[in-house]
C-alpha cells in the first residue's frame, strides 16, 4: 500500500495538468492527505484507484448506450412510452434531448446564445468523472434569463474537468466573454512579478483606496456548485493550514463563519470584510449556497491588508487592499501573498487549478485566466458628468461600478474603476492597464478642474 | 440505470466527513437524522438517482422556521419513501401524531359521508376552500424531475383537464405563454401562483427552470382550480365565497374522481399506497394531502385566552388570510384541519365543519358578553 502511494505521487508530478485521468488519480488516493491514507487500507486504495478509472470507462460506455437510445429525436411523449422494468420498479424515463432542451427564447446570457439544440444533444448525456452534468452547469442560466445591464455568463463549472467535458459549449462562451479568446489555439500568460509595475502610486487627493482580488481553486476538489460537504471542509482545512504558515506582514488569523463570536462578527462587518450568504439567484441557482455556513470563513492578516474568503463563490478569493493610492504596494503584497500560499499548499501535496489554455480555473468562466480585478475608488466628480466617460473607459479597457461593488451606483462622484479583462493578458499587464488608465482619468479630471478640454484616448488593443 | 455518479464521489469520504452540521437546527429531519442512519442510507440511490443528501438538502439549508417546526426534507420520487424509510418513517411519525410504519391510511372521497357543512353562518364565514395535491405515477417529483418530465406532466394534465365537462369545463393558462390581460385577471381572481421564493422550496430544487411546464387551469365558474408543477405535480383546489363547505367538498370529490379516471386511462394513475395514502413531495402532505379551511371572522374568540387550546382540541390550525406564514387581518383567520395522515378526507373536513360551527357560536356568545367556559370541547 505504501509503495503504491509513493509511485502514484511520483507519476503525478510528471503529468501535465490537463488530462482527466490525472484528476481521478488525485481524487482517488491523496497520498499526502493524512485522513484518507489512514482510513484506507492498501487493498481499498487499489480498488478506489481502479474504480475511478472504471468510472471514466463506464461513463464512456454509458454515453454510447444513451446516444443509441436518446438519439432518436421523437417528439412523442410519454403517453406512448411506458418503461416499467421486469421487477415492476418504474425506471427513470430517458427522454430525447429535444424533450429536455431548455426554453431559452426569453433569455439573454452567454450560455443561451451558444447552447444550440445540437450542442445540447451532444453533451446532455455526458458527465465529468465526478458526475457533474451539463444540466447542472447550465441551470443558473436557465433559471436567470438575463440581467438588465450586464450580459451574464449563464453557466458555471462544477469541477476542473467541466471545462474539458463541456468544451463544445464553454469554448464559445469563453470566446464571447473574453474578447474572442480561443482556448483551442491560444495560451494564457501568467505573470505575478510585481517588480515590473511602474508609476503605481496615485494622487491620494483622487484615489481613496486600492484593491486587487483574484480567486484560486484547489486542484482535485470539486468547485462550489458541485462540492460535497466533505470536499468543502477539505478545502477549508487545506487552505487554513497553509495560511497558518504565513509570517511577518502576512501573519494573520482565520474566522470560521460557524464559530465566530458576536464581537468578531461585528469587527469583521465594521472592517467591511464579512461576506454574507449569497442572495443573488445567479449564485443560489448554481448551488453555491448549499449547506451554508458550513466550512465558510474569512482569513485576514493582522494589518488587515490581505484577506482571503474561503468557500464563497470560489474555493478561495484572495484580496489585497489598502486605503490611498499605492496600487503598486497593493499588487506587491498580492503577488507575495499568493506565491507564499501556493508554496505552503504545495509543501502539503496540493496545488492550484491552472492550465496553459485557461490560466487559473475558477467557478465562473468570466473569471478564468487571471481571475483578477484590480481597482480603485476614485473621486471624479467632473468627469463623472462628462458624456464621454463611458467611451474613455471603454477605450482604456476599464469598467466602472458604484462603490458598493457590482450592481451599485456611484455616490458623490466616487467610482470603483477596474479592469474589464481577465483572460489572455497577464496579471502584470492588467494591473498596469488599470494604473495607466486611472492616471489618465485623473489627468482628465485635473484638466476639467482647470477648464481645459479632455480627449477620448485611442482604444487599447487586446492580447498584446 | 440512473446510477448517481455524484453519489459515488461522496462515498470516498467517511460518514463523519460528510455528515451535515445540524447543531443549530430545529426541524424534523435534524431531530431524527443520526450518523448511523446517514451512514446506512448514503450509499443508496432510488432508480431515478435520488439520494439521501438530496432528501435532506432543504433541511440542512434551512435550520428552522420561527413559528413552525418544518419537516426539513422532501421526496424526489415515489421510491424515496421506501428507500429512505429509516429516515422518513420516524419523521412521518413525529409529524403525523405517532403514525407507525405498520399503520394503514383510510381514503374516503365520498362527499355524501359528510354531515352538515351547508349551514355555516355567512356573516362570519367569508369563504370556504378545500385543496389537496396529487402526484402522477411514473414521474419523479418536483425536487428532482427533469424538464422533459415536467413538460410530460403538463401535457398529460392539459389533456386530462381539457376533457372535463359541465361544471368542470374550463381552460388552461401556461405560465410561459400567458398574455398580460390573462395574467391580470388571474391575479385579481387570486388564482395566480408565483415562482416560489421561500428557501424551504428553492433549496429543494422546486423552482428550477421556472416557468417552464407550469400553469393554472380553472373551470369557467372559477370554483375549481388546478395548479400544475408548482410544489407538487398537481394541486387541486375547490373554493367559493360564503360558508357552504358541503358544496365545496362535493365539487372537490367529484372533480378529483373525474380527473383520476382520465389519468388512469392513460396508465398514469395517482401515486397512492395503503400505508401512506396519496404520495406528495413533502412528507407533511402525505395521507389526504388535504387542507380544508375557511376564512372566518373571530375577532373576540381569537383574543380569548383559550383560543389556541380550543384549536388544538378541535384538531384545527390557524393561519393569516394570506396563507401560511401570514398574519391575520381584522380578526379574520384562515382555520383549517391540522391532520393529513391517519384520517380520511371526510374525517378531516368533518372536523373543520364541526369545529368552525362551534367557534362561530362561541364568537356569538362572546359578542353578547357571555362566557364560553361551558363550551370548551374535549380533545378530538
Amino acid at each position: 500500500g505504501l509503495i503504491l502511494c509513493f509511485s502514484v505521487h511520483l507519476y503525478v508530478a510528471r503529468v501535465k495538468p490537463s488530462p482527466p485521468c490525472f484528476h481521478s488519480i488525485r481524487g482517488a488516493s491523496s497520498p499526502t492527505l493524512p485522513s484518507t491514507c489512514h482510513s484506507l487500507p492498501a487493498e481499498k486504495k487499489k480498488l478506489k484507484m481502479a474504480s475511478s478509472f472504471s468510472r471514466i470507462l463506464s461513463s464512456k460506455r454509458k454515453i454510447q448506450i444513451l446516444s443509441l437510445v436518446g438519439g432518436s429525436v421523437t417528439a412523442g411523449f410519454l403517453l406512448h412510452r411506458d418503461h416499467v422494468s421486469a421487477g415492476g420498479v418504474p425506471v427513470r424515463r430517458s427522454y430525447p434531448a429535444s424533450a429536455e432542451y431548455p426554453d431559452l427564447r426569453k433569455h439573454n446570457n452567454c450560455m443561451a446564445s451558444h447552447l444550440t439544440p445540437a450542442i445540447y444533444a451532444k453533451l446532455c448525456d455526458k458527465a465529468t468523472p465526478n458526475g457533474y452534468t451539463l444540466d447542472q452547469a447550465i441551470q443558473t442560466g436557465v433559471d436567470n434569463p438575463g440581467h438588465p445591464f450586464i450580459k451574464t455568463v449563464g453557466m458555471v463549472a462544477g469541477d476542473e474537468e467541466s471545462y474539458e467535458v463541456f468544451a463544445d459549449l464553454l469554448n464559445p462562451v469563453i470566446k464571447e466573454r473574453h474578447n474572442g479568446y480561443d482556448p483551442c489555439t491560444m495560451k494564457h500568460p501568467t505573470d505575478l512579478d510585481s517588480s515590473k509595475i511602474h508609476s503605481g502610486n496615485f494622487d491620494a487627493k483622487y484615489v481613496l483606496s486600492s484593491r486587487v482580488r483574484t480567486g484560486r481553486s484547489i486542484r482535485g476538489l470539486s468547485l462550489p456548485p458541485a462540492c460535497t460537504r466533505a470536499e468543502r471542509r477539505e478545502v477549508e482545512r487545506v487552505v487554513v493550514e497553509a495560511l497558518a504558515g504565513l509570517k511577518d506582514d502576512l501573519a494573520g488569523k482565520y474566522f470560521s463563519l460557524t464559530q465566530m463570536t458576536d464581537e468578531e462578527q461585528q469587527q469583521l462587518i465594521d472592517d467591511h470584510f464579512l461576506f454574507d450568504k449569497p442572495v443573488s439567484p445567479l449564485l443560489t441557482c448554481a448551488g453555491m449556497a448549499r449547506d451554508w455556513p458550513d466550512a465558510r470563513g474569512i482569513w485576514h492578516n493582522n494589518d488587515k491588508t490581505f484577506l482571503i474568503w474561503i468557500n464563497e463563490e470560489d474555493h478561495t478569493r484572495v484580496i489585497s487592499m489598502e486605503k490611498g493610492g499605492n496600487m503598486k504596494r497593493v499588487f506587491e503584497r498580492f503577488c507575495k501573498g499568493l506565491k507564499e500560499v501556493e508554496r505552503l499548499i504545495q509543501e502539503r501535496g496540493w496545488e492550484f487549478m491552472w492550465s496553459e489554455k485557461l490560466g487559473y480555473i475558477l467557478t465562473c468562466p468570466s473569471n478564468l485566466g487571471t481571475g483578477l480585478r484590480a481597482g480603485v475608488h476614485v473621486k471624479l466628480p467632473r468627469l463623472s458628468k462628462d458624456p464621454r466617460l463611458n467611451s474613455i473607459l471603454n477605450n482604456l479597457r476599464l469598467q466602472k461600478r458604484g462603490t458598493g461593488g457590482v450592481d451599485t451606483a456611484a455616490v458623490g462622484g466616487v467610482f470603483d474603476i477596474s479592469n474589464l479583462d481577465r483572460l489572455g493578458l497577464s496579471e502584470v499587464q492588467l494591473v498596469q492597464t488599470v494604473i495607466d488608465g486611472v492616471n489618465y482619468l485623473i489627468e482628465c479630471e485635473k484638466k476639467l478642474e482647470k477648464g481645459q478640454d479632455i480627449k477620448v484616448p485611442p482604444p487599447l488593443k487586446y492580447f498584446k | 440505470m440512473a446510477k448517481n455518479c455524484h453519489n459515488d464521489l461522496k462515498m470516498k469520504y467517511s460518514v463523519d466527513e460528510e455528515f451535515p452540521d445540524l447543531s443549530l437546527h430545529n426541524n424534523h429531519m435534524a431531530k431524527v437524522l443520526t450518523k448511523e442512519i446517514y451512514g446506512k442510507l448514503r450509499g443508496k440511490s432510488t432508480p431515478s438517482g435520488f439520494t439521501v443528501d438530496d432528501v435532506i438538502q432543504t433541511g440542512v439549508d434551512n435550520p428552522g422556521h420561527p413559528f413552525i417546526m418544518t419537516v426539513g426534507c422532501v421526496a424526489g420520487d415515489e421510491e424515496s419513501y421506501e428507500f429512505f424509510k429509516d429516515l422518513l418513517d420516524p419523521i412521518i411519525s413525529d409529524r403525523h401524531g405517532g403514525y407507525k410504519p405498520t399503520d394503514k391510511h383510510k381514503t374516503d372521497l365520498n362527499f355524501e359521508n359528510l354531515k352538515g357543512g351547508d349551514d355555516l353562518d355567512p356573516n362570519y364565514v367569508l369563504s370556504s376552500r378545500v385543496r389537496t395535491g396529487r402526484s402522477i405515477k411514473g414521474f419523479t417529483l418536483p425536487p428532482h424531475n427533469s424538464r422533459g418530465e415536467r413538460r410530460g406532466i403538463e401535457k398529460l394534465s392539459i389533456e386530462a383537464l381539457a376533457s372535463l365537462e359541465g361544471e368542470f369545463k374550463g381552460k388552461y393558462y401556461p405560465l410561459s405563454g400567458m398574455t398580460d390581460a390573462e395574467q391580470e385577471q388571474l391575479i385579481n381572481d387570486h388564482f395566480l401562483f408565483d415562482k416560489p421564493v421561500s428557501p424551504l422550496l428553492t433549496c429543494a430544487g422546486m423552482a428550477r427552470d421556472w416557468p417552464d411546464g407550469r400553469g393554472i387551469w380553472h373551470n369557467d365558474n372559477k370554483t375549481f382550480l388546478v395548479w400544475v408543477n408548482e410544489e407538487d405535480h398537481l394541486r387541486v383546489i375547490s373554493m367559493q365565497q360564503g360558508g357552504n363547505m358541503k358544496e365545496v367538498f362535493r365539487r372537490f370529490c367529484v372533480g378529483l374522481k373525474k380527473i383520476e379516471e382520465i389519468f388512469k386511462k392513460h396508465n398514469h394513475g395517482f401515486m397512492w399506497n395503503e400505508h401512506l395514502g396519496y404520495i406528495l413531495t413533502c412528507p407533511s402532505n402525505l395521507g389526504t394531502g388535504l387542507r380544508g379551511g375557511v376564512h372566518v371572522k373571530l375577532p373576540k374568540l381569537s383574543t380569548h385566552a383559550k383560543f389556541e387550546e380550543i384549536l388544538t382540541r378541535l384538531r384545527l390550525q390557524k393561519r393569516g388570510t394570506g396563507g401560511v406564514d401570514t398574519a391575520s387581518v381584522g380578526g379574520v383567520f384562515d382555520i383549517s384541519n391540522a391532520d393529513r395522515l391517519g384520517s380520511s378526507e371526510v374525517d378531516q373536513v368533518q372536523l373543520v365543519v364541526d369545529g368552525v360551527k362551534l367557534m362561530v357560536e362561541m364568537e356569538k356568545k362572546l359578542e353578547k358578553g357571555e362566557s364560553i367556559d361551558g363550551m370548551i370541547p374535549a380533545q378530538k
